[in-house]
């Protein structure tokens, strides 16, 4: 088993350096992606071995090597395959693969396509050690890993220059990446803080001694190593106030946004509060895991209710994971961990897919963006839309597809903890969720075809890519049925969270009525959008000049605030440090390097090439030193 | 009574007068002559202070000069006439090929 876990976690690496150190220089070679989708698929199946392993003798658990090893200080190399990583591993991997393989038809013009390869297999070997590390340092390289690549990533097109959109003042993919890695920073300083309190307090980064060990610290130390944890995950799944970034990542080419930006890294933050479970499931910190439950549900409603106005549709689709990874929070903050990772994964499969067909629209649009010309694409493409429209039922949570099961779950969940206002908000926003989905559907696919007039002649994508996508489709369709078996498997390693006699009887009616939302949400779009002729949509100034849909648009003008309030005011302070190094740092340094100019100008006048000015300077040099030695002599 | 210390200051003021020939000549042959002295004022500040220690090491060091300075005037003098023969003169302005 050990040798399939490293096959599992270098394959992809393999992969990366392949393209990288083989391809940099050479011109698209589609070798380069076939290997790296193979080694991915290697990886893939690897890790469904390993699961299978997992399920029937237990986690498997390798010390490759020491890593650290000073003083008291040990941090090996060790990797970890129990349940929970195990299906992070398969989810990863399995959209990891589709997603390379789509790569390949996506980026075929791409003058870097070797580039892409090179960096989008790397970031599937950094997530690998993010969910196979059995030590709080090792998966900090994950995190910091899956970090650069994605802003290697998201700034793929970095010469691509500076463009006004919506929101935002100017955009570029670079200036979206070093947002992006930035706030990403910020939050890595609370995970990082996090971790020295667990080695100050415990004296070990094992997650095993570590969870042994902490029911025995002060409720003090616990809380904060719980907020500072915290503060790394709203980091990397992009939670208010830190969200920003992960719309503005939509920059980066598409498959990077379903692959980082929907499925995997984006999850790293509710792995990471699954995975320290043990911490957020102890009574000291029930108010740290109850606040994650609101900051959640908040997060689900109001970037729900973003998507609800936004044009782009990439940003649609972003806005929607920022809303599912809420959903997610919620989940893990109200202690239904398992269910958290369950949505996890179906969100993994649906949103990827999603992502996927969105992609194939822009490719089919010439890198069109706006729904507003889109319009009637579904005869046009065919396969695009059945996928797209799979993905959006499953995100709506209509009966039987993966959604319904997984988020009907976290409601239910909500709703048995007692919470009601949380669980009447996130009704309201599996409402939403459905409208703005079905929304972007109907735009894209019904309605008038606007795009005629625009001169866009829309072709699908490649038949082998839109075959690629299938085994999501599929999953997407049927994750949900598989959710006692998930939940057998998974609470092996993870609390057991049922529902209480009360909800399991409501539960039918509290379904159903999940489901009526989702269906008014639905029927709305599709009135408002999906009909042609004289029913067809027609923009609504009086509505889109009213003060809520301003809001909305401009993202609650937290992309102004921050720009105004932070951005503005450290550029400011910034130029002024600049000024303060330039002349009292810099102009030290010149101040010593002009002293010795002046004075080697000065002193050049001593070597003027006559013996007898020599020997009269040495004479002066020896009797000072005749006078240095008697100085010393009297005073020593 | 004459004693060490008279010795001392004879040698001082030959090795000043030396020293300020040294700096303040600009012939050559002319430094020559100040360092010979410098070198002798040296050499009665060795002998002087070996006698009044008794011991000889100062009057054998005396001799190791004389024999360095004996080479050194050998090896030098031959140096001056070739550079006369060259310049036709040892003023040290005339002959300084150096100019920094």
């Amino acid at each position: 088993m050990e040798s399939l876990l490293y096959i599992a976690l270098f394959a992809p690496f393999v992969g990366s350096l392949f393209a990288g150190l083989f391809f940099a220089r050479s011109p698209r070679t589609h070798l380069v992606g076939v290997v790296n989708s193979a080694l991915i698929g290697i990886a893939f199946i690897a890790s469904v071995i390993l699961a299978i392993h997992v399920a029937k003798y237990g986690a498997v658990q390798v010390t490759m090597m020491e890593w650290i090893s000073i003083g008291d200080l040990t941090i090996p190399f060790g990797f970890l395959v129990d349940e929970i990583s195990v299906t992070m591993m398969v989810v990863v991997t399995l959209v990891s693969t589709v997603v390379h393989i789509y790569s390949t038809g996506y980026m075929s013009h791409d003058k870097s396509y070797n580039r892409f390869f090179s960096y989008l297999s790397a970031f599937v070997f950094s997530m690998m050690i993010l969910v196979m590390s059995d030590n709080f340092a090792g998966l900090f390289i994950g995190w910091e890993g899956v970090g650069v690549c994605s802003w290697l990533l998201i700034g793929f097109w970095y010469h691509k220059a500076d463009k006004t959109f919506e929101e935002n003042p100017s955009i570029s993919p670079s200036w979206a990446a070093n947002e992006a890695f930035i706030m990403n920073r910020i939050a890595d300083l609370g995970m990082l803080v996090g971790i020295f309190l667990i080695y100050w307090n415990v004296g070990s980064l094992q997650y095993d001694i570590v969870f042994d060990a902490l029911p025995q610290l002060a409720d003090g130390i616990l809380v904060a190593i719980a907020i500072a944890l915290f503060i790394g995950a709203m980091g990397k799944s992009a939670q208010f106030p830190l969200h920003t970034w992960l719309t503005d990542a939509m920059e980066g080419p598409t498959p990077v946004s379903a692959l980082i930006h929907a499925a995997t890294m984006v999850t790293a933050g509710v792995f990471l509060i699954i995975r320290a479970n043990p911490l957020y499931s102890l009574d000291a910190v029930a108010g740290v895991s109850y606040f994650i439950a609101v900051l959640g549900t908040f997060v689900a409603f109001y970037a729900a209710s973003m998507a609800l106005t936004a044009r782009d549709i990439k940003r649609i689709v972003a806005l929607s994971t920022l809303s599912q990874l809420g959903y997610m929070f919620a989940a893990v903050g109200l202690g239904a961990y398992w269910i958290a990772l369950f949505h996890l994964a179906a969100h993994a499969f649906f949103k990827a897919l999603l992502f996927l067909g969105a992609g194939n629209v822009m490719h089919a649009m010439d890198d069109e963006l706006d729904i507003f010309k889109m319009g009637g694409l579904r005869k046009a493409m065919v396969g695009s839309y059945i996928y797209m429209g799979i993905a959006s039922i499953a995100l709506a949570g209509l009966p039987f597809f993966a959604g319904f099961w997984s988020k009907d779950a976290i409601i239910e969940t909500a709703f048995n903890e007692g919470t009601y206002i949380l669980w009447g908000m996130l009704v309201i926003t599996a409402g939403m969720t459905a409208f703005y989905s079905f929304r972007q559907v109907f735009f894209t696919f019904h309605g008038e075809e606007r795009y005629k007039a625009l001169g866009f002649q829309p072709h699908d994508m490649y038949k082998y890519v839109l075959v690629a996508m299938a085994p999501l489709a599929a999953l997407a369709i049927s994750f949900g049925w598989f959710m006692d078996d998930f939940k057998g498997f998974i609470t092996k390693n993870l609390p057991v969270y049922e529902m209480s006699e009360h909800t399991h009887h409501l539960a039918g009616y509290l379904g159903a009525l999940v489901i009526l939302f989702a269906l008014i949400g639905i029927a709305i779009a599709w009135k408002k959008y999906g009909g042609t002729g004289a029913k067809a949509w027609k923009k609504d100034e009086k509505l889109a000049d009213s003060f809520v849909y301003k809001l909305l648009e401009n993202q609650y003008y937290v992309p102004k605030f921050y720009d105004e309030f932070i951005v503005q005011p450290y550029t400011i302070l910034s130029a002024k440090f600049w000024e303060f190094d330039k002349k009292v740092v810099d102009g030290s340094v010149d101040l010593i390097a002009r002293l010795f100019y002046k004075s080697g100008d000065v002193s050049r006048d001593m070597q003027n090439g006559n013996l007898s000015s020599y020997l009269n300077w040495m004479g002066a040099g020896a009797l000072l030193l005749i006078l240095a030695a008697a100085v010393a002599a009297v005073i020593g | 009574m004459i004693g060490v210390s008279h010795y001392l200051i004879l040698s001082g003021l030959l090795f000043s007068i030396g020293f300020m020939g040294v700096l303040r000549r600009k012939n050559l042959l002319m430094l020559f002559f100040a360092t010979e002295m410098m070198l002798n004022a040296s050499n009665i500040a060795f002998v002087a202070i070996g006698n009044y220690y008794g011991d000889l090491s100062g009057q054998m060091f005396a001799f190791f000069v004389i024999a360095v300075a004996a080479s050194e005037v050998a090896v030098g003098l031959g140096l001056l006439i070739l550079l006369y023969k060259k310049y036709g003169s040892l003023d040290l302005d005339v002959i300084s090929a150096m100019k920094g």
